[in-house]
């Protein structure tokens, strides 16, 4: 179970990238955050960010056109 | 899962930060809007120092009050989905007068329908994660605009300013 959920269904680039800076901004290192999307451009961006900025993206799915994205903030 | 290629670290000339970028902005309608802002918060969420610098046109995206239009003259990549095909606008529509406006209205409307956020959300969040935002002065002047019609916390600079942050970044976009 992750330390928080981020319901980004619905909103397409940039935003699920910049709502999950955002909420990740408020958790401590080491701690998880779920993240939903249904932008299908998602799951590349998802991992650039996660290589970019040293958090680490623990898992990715995909199911019925929802992605979700399992992300451990660094720290 | 993922396809994506190895990310290498960038090699910048020795002293620049390869986590830098600056974009020049010089067009202001709703379509060009999006390119530098989308660019520049994500950039930003990403931990690059960003800068955008705001000349010509491009001045219009710091109002207050933004009321951005698209014009489909002279636009002939423009094919806007209707009714499941893709249509261009004919330029002798677009010089009916309102039609403009009619385009800009079915452009913000088709992209609330595709979660697209507005040019002011996006907006908000780059002065939120502190994106340097520079103000042409020289096109100000021009123009005749004032600081007050603008958001709050720009800096406001000329050609010199810009070149030296260009100098200091390593992604340098003009837009």
């Amino acid at each position: 179970m992750a330390d928080q959920v981020l319901d980004a269904k619905g909103l397409n680039c940039p935003l699920p990238i910049l709502k999950t800076k955002k909420a990740l901004k408020s958790l401590e290192g080491g701690n998880t955050l779920e993240v939903i999307s249904t932008d299908p451009g998602s799951a590349a961006d998802f991992a650039a960010f996660c290589r970019t900025t040293g958090n680490e993206l623990l898992e990715q799915t995909e199911a019925d056109g929802i992605y979700t994205y399992l992300i451990r903030k660094a720290g | 899962m993922s396809n994506v290629a190895e990310f290498n670290t960038p090699q910048a000339k020795p002293g620049i930060d390869p986590n830098t970028m600056s974009i020049i902005v010089t067009k202001g309608s709703l379509d060009w809007a999006y390119p530098p802002f989308i660019l520049g918060s994500t950039a930003a969420a990403m931990g690059l120092k960003v800068t955008m610098f705001f000349t010509f046109y491009g001045l219009n995206l710091l109002m207050k009050d933004l009321n951005l239009q698209v014009s489909s003259l002279g636009n002939p990549a423009m094919k806007m989905p209707i009714m499941g095909m893709h249509m261009g606008m004919p330029n002798l529509i677009s010089t009916i007068p309102g039609v403009d406006a009619i385009a800009s209205k079915m452009m913000k409307n088709l992209m609330k329908k595709k979660g697209i956020a507005p040019i002011q959300e996006l907006r908000e969040l780059a002065v939120e994660a502190e994106v340097r935002m520079i103000a042409c002065q020289m096109t100000m002047d021009m123009f005749e605009y004032g600081i007050d019609d603008m958001i709050d916390g720009l800096e406001i600079g000329g050609a010199a300013t810009y070149i030296e942050v260009a100098t200091q970044s390593h992604i340098n976009l003009f837009i």
